[in-house]
């Protein structure tokens, strides 16, 4: 069991087993991919023929790899658009609600932070087709009433930016909440007694302080949209994200260039994980 | 009239307790008035109402005959130096000082001028670039003034500043504190439960005891003219016995003591008497005075504090003071020795 | 105004148009367009006949079912297979180590669904690793059927909900003291005996909130059902993609979406009330 408790080597063994059988489960589907985005084959499977970097940076009749392929560069850089932008709005908006349900008393409070939360028991599903319904419904009228052509309303990039945003200001209000929970409330008395207002008090006493949460949530804001499925595809217009283009890609026309791509973004969330790493050796 | 502050009348009601109660004080500009009182005696509330952190229930405060009611923090011409001092650590010494004068718009010339004159009175020049973490205790301690002072406000309220420093440095601060308002003039209300820090530095000490003003005095009066018991016996130190009895001009304590106080107009319930107040051996033609002869219990050798435990037959103790001079080098526990004290210091109250 | 009311108004307005405009109202729209069809004139009404095609439809509520009784399947597998390894990183492996091990648990997370499920593909189909080792080992011949089942759908849906379960039981098996343990071992207690009756008392909470997340977060799941499954598989939430995405009928897709909520509500509303807990869970 625990270490301080003698266990027969047997277990100690089988246990250690299990461990690195589920460790294994869990890297294999991954290595898998990056080992064969080298591989010489015109088949994204094995068997395995030979190292190459074809898929990265060939452009031919047979294969066109990464780099070359238009269509793929672009929905990688939407979504590192959309991602950006919407880890934006999250983490202004999810900051905001932070401190108003940390610091402020008002009637309702206790409803709205129930919806505030919401987002994280609503299946993505179900928040993408009902932003897509009501979205399309105001659309809908602005144009036959107003005639106005509205953009935001229909799915494209920033009915995307709006949908995954609902869910990310409440992670990153969860976020910021568990750092805001340990600052001095004394600190902001006294900015108010030195004549800030509290907007001021709130911008260069709180905000500061709540720097490593904002900085953390918004890369998790980032991370999350970037690799978003369930809610992007009622949203998507005619520019897909990268996920999206990735599921169309697997399900009807698969070539190798998937396991380049999947080699970058591992490697890419792989960085980001050992930065973190770092970060956090160094606290 | 010339009144800095007004405190009329004023009320704090919890749900279960009244934690300050009527309330009414007036300060003169320049002053500095220390409200003293034991904890949970109501005296930071008292200055969160004037604060403005907290809204009264009943009363009003008028600062330069302006009423406060209604106002924030933000908005009042006064300046709190906290318990915790809540110096900003996330930023340095010349920020947290200039934080306040920043959000006045003035020009950053200004600032800076304000800023360096502030540091240099209270000994900081030269500390502008350091972190908050780096500074010591009594440091800090002057940041925190310095930020405040460095408003101009007219009225600097300072909760209990002195609590978190080592004895030392605190005797050094009680001075440097006083000779600091002196020099800049501005009205200090300060709070403390430390009664030497009151008495040391203030003008007029308020005391309060349960949400209620006792007494507010020069500190020479509340010492020597105590006016309740309780006042009595919270400042400085004191003897207090229980009076059970009195029939004309004597007066019993529960030990069974009984001695002559003439002048009382009211059946007395506690009798206070100053260690200093009574005189060892005294000649025999002294009038006016209480004698007995107690035995010597304990001696509490403190330098130029000594006092000594006496034990009456009635079985009362009394604590003593006991000069260091040749003239009682000779006493010990165990002996008995003659001891007086005048009427005048024997000081009733009814509770 | 006073700076406190106008730092009010500051903080309540953006916070008040992300949840009206976003959570609020599209959850309305959702509900009130399931209630709304064409009549034969084309005109839109009042109607039940989404809710009815439902009913009616034996493909559709006995997928619902399904992925229902699937996902609890998948929840328990879950607590099955991670209970072990988040006990391993609290209490068994050192702490440098566990923070390096958790860090690894995160990856696959922060890669996606679309690139782990994939990946799986590569495993499981008739080229992938696990059929090519067996047949160069020797074991078969030819591949074996491992993709497009029930199996790999089941893989797959674990796979992307596992971390999910560890992170809470993790958080409270942390705050399990490690003498109550040596305690009980002290008393002569066996080490299933200590499982069932300290460990898992004490990690119910924990244990609780993994499996609200991982049922909604299987329920809801497009990607390893539609990937991964076979086309038996009765996955409930690819009805809801095809009414919306395929057949443009979007009234019948709302009632789906409706009902699929629901059964989420219900499923996590009856964990918090057997728990005893309330909805103040953090996410990570």
């Amino acid at each position: 069991m625990i270490r301080s408790l003698p266990n027969s080597p047997l277990y100690k063994a089988g246990y250690r087993l299990y461990a690195l059988l589920f460790f294994i489960f869990l890297l294999i589907p991954l290595i898998a991919v990056v080992v064969l985005a080298f591989n010489d084959s015109n088949f994204i499977a094995l068997p395995w023929k030979g190292f190459t970097l074809d898929w990265f940076f060939a452009n031919n009749n047979e294969r066109i790899g990464l780099f070359a392929d238009e269509n793929l560069v672009q929905s990688i850089w939407i979504s590192v658009q959309t991602a950006f932008a919407m880890a934006l709005f999250s983490t202004a908006i999810g900051t905001i609600a932070a401190l108003l349900f940390e610091q402020e008393k008002f009637r309702f409070k206790g409803l709205l932070y129930f919806f505030a939360i919401a987002p994280l028991v609503i299946p993505g599903v179900i928040l993408g087709i009902s932003i897509l319904l009501s979205s399309t419904y105001v659309g809908g009228i602005l144009e036959t009433k107003y005639g106005i052509d509205a953009e935001f309303f229909s799915p494209g990039f920033w009915l995307v930016v709006f949908g995954q945003f609902s869910f990310g200001a409440t992670y990153v209000m969860l976020l910021v909440s568990a750092r805001l929970k340990k600052f001095d409330p004394t600190l902001e008395e006294a900015a108010l007694s030195l004549k800030a207002t509290r907007l001021q008090s709130i911008w260069y006493v709180t905000v500061p302080f709540l720097k490593p949460a904002i900085i953390g949530a918004f890369v998790v804001a980032f991370l999350m949209s970037f690799s978003n499925f369930n809610t992007t595809i009622f949203l998507v217009g005619s520019d897909p994200t990268l996920p999206v283009d990735l599921y169309s890609r697997i399900k009807f026309s698969s070539t190798p260039v998937l396991n380049a791509v999947s080699f970058v973004i591992v490697l890419f969330i792989t960085v980001v994980a050992v930065i973190n790493l770092i970060l956090n050796r160094n606290k | 009239m010339g009144n800095i502050l007004e405190i009329k009348d004023l009320s704090k009601h919890f749900d279960d307790f009244i934690a300050v109660d009527q309330v009414t004080l007036n300060v003169k500009e320049g002053e500095f008035v220390s409200i003293l009182g034991p904890s949970g005696c109501g005296k930071t509330t008292l200055l969160r109402i004037i604060a403005g952190f907290l809204k009264e229930s009943v009363g009003d405060i008028f600062i330069r005959d302006e009423s406060m009611k209604g106002i924030s923090p933000e908005d009042r011409p006064v300046n709190i130096v906290f318990q915790s001092l809540a110096l900003f650590p996330m930023m340095d010494v010349y920020e947290n000082v200039a934080f306040g004068l920043k959000r006045k718009k003035l020009s950053k010339e200004e600032v800076a001028e304000r800023v360096n004159d502030m540091l240099t009175r209270v000994g900081l020049l030269g500390f502008e670039k350091k972190r908050i973490n780096e500074l010591s205790g009594g440091q800090k301690q002057r940041v925190a003034i310095a930020r405040s002072l460095v408003m101009k406000p007219s009225i600097l309220l300072l909760d209990e500043p002195l609590s978190a420093l080592d004895r030392k440095l605190r005797e050094h601060m009680k001075v440097e504190l006083k000779e600091l308002q002196r020099e800049i003039g501005t009205t200090f209300i300060y709070i403390t439960h430390d009664q030497s820090e009151a008495l040391v530095m203030s003008d007029r000490v308020a005391v309060m005891n349960k949400g209620f003003l006792e007494q507010v005095d020069t500190p020479h009066n509340l010492y020597n003219h105590p006016r309740t018991g309780f006042v009595a016996g919270f400042v400085g130190e004191n003897n207090k016995f229980i009076i059970t009895d009195k029939s004309d001009d004597t007066i019993t304590t529960d030990g069974g003591w009984e001695l002559t106080k003439p002048g009382l107009d009211f059946v007395p319930t506690v009798m206070f008497m100053r260690p200093e107040a009574f005189i060892l051996q005294p000649d025999e033609h002294m009038q006016d005075v209480v004698r007995f002869e107690p035995t010597i219990k304990t001696i509490l050798f403190d330098g130029a504090n000594t006092k000594m435990s006496v034990m009456l037959k009635s079985g009362d103790e009394i604590l003593i003071s006991l000069p260091q001079n040749a003239k009682f080098q000779g006493l010990k526990e165990g002996d008995t020795i003659q001891i007086g004290v005048a009427y005048d210091n024997i000081k009733c109250y009814k509770e | 105004m006073k700076s406190s009311k106008k730092a009010f108004y500051f903080l309540i307005i953006p916070v008040l148009l992300w949840l009206i405009l976003l959570i609020i109202i599209p959850h309305i729209d959702l509900f009130v367009s399931s209630f709304k069809a064409e009549n034969d004139a084309g005109v839109m009404v009042w109607s039940l006949s989404n809710y009815a095609s439902f009913f009616q439809d034996q493909i559709y509520w006995l997928t619902f079912v399904n992925t229902a009784v699937y996902a609890i399947g998948v929840t328990i597998l879950a607590f099955v297979v991670t209970f072990p390894i988040a006990f391993y990183l609290t209490k068994v492996v050192s702490r440098k180590y566990a923070s390096f091990l958790m860090l690894l648990l995160l990856i696959p997370l922060w890669i996606g669904e679309l690139v782990t499920i994939y990946g799986w593909v590569i495993i499981l189909g008739d080229h992938g690793v696990i059929n090519e080792f067996l047949i160069w080992i020797g074991v078969i011949d030819t591949p074996f059927r491992l993709l497009y089942t029930n199996v790999s759908m089941t893989i797959g849906l674990l796979y992307m909900s596992m971390l999910f379960m560890i992170i809470p039981v993790m958080t409270t098996l942390e705050s399990l003291d490690d003498s109550m343990i040596e305690a009980a071992s002290d008393l002569g207690a066996s080490k299933w005996t200590i499982f069932r009756r300290i460990i898992i008392p004490h990690a119910m909470p924990g244990i609780t909130n993994g499996a609200i997340i991982v049922f909604m977060l299987v329920i809801g799941d497009y990607v390893a059902p539609n990937i991964l499954g076979g086309k038996s598989s009765l996955w409930f939430t690819e009805q809801i993609y095809n009414q919306f995405l395929m057949t443009f009928n979007w009234n019948t897709g709302a009632a789906f979406g409706f009902l699929l909520l629901m059964l989420s509500s219900a499923v996590i509303w009856m964990a918090l009330k057997l728990s005893g807990q309330k909805l103040d869970k953090v996410g990570q």
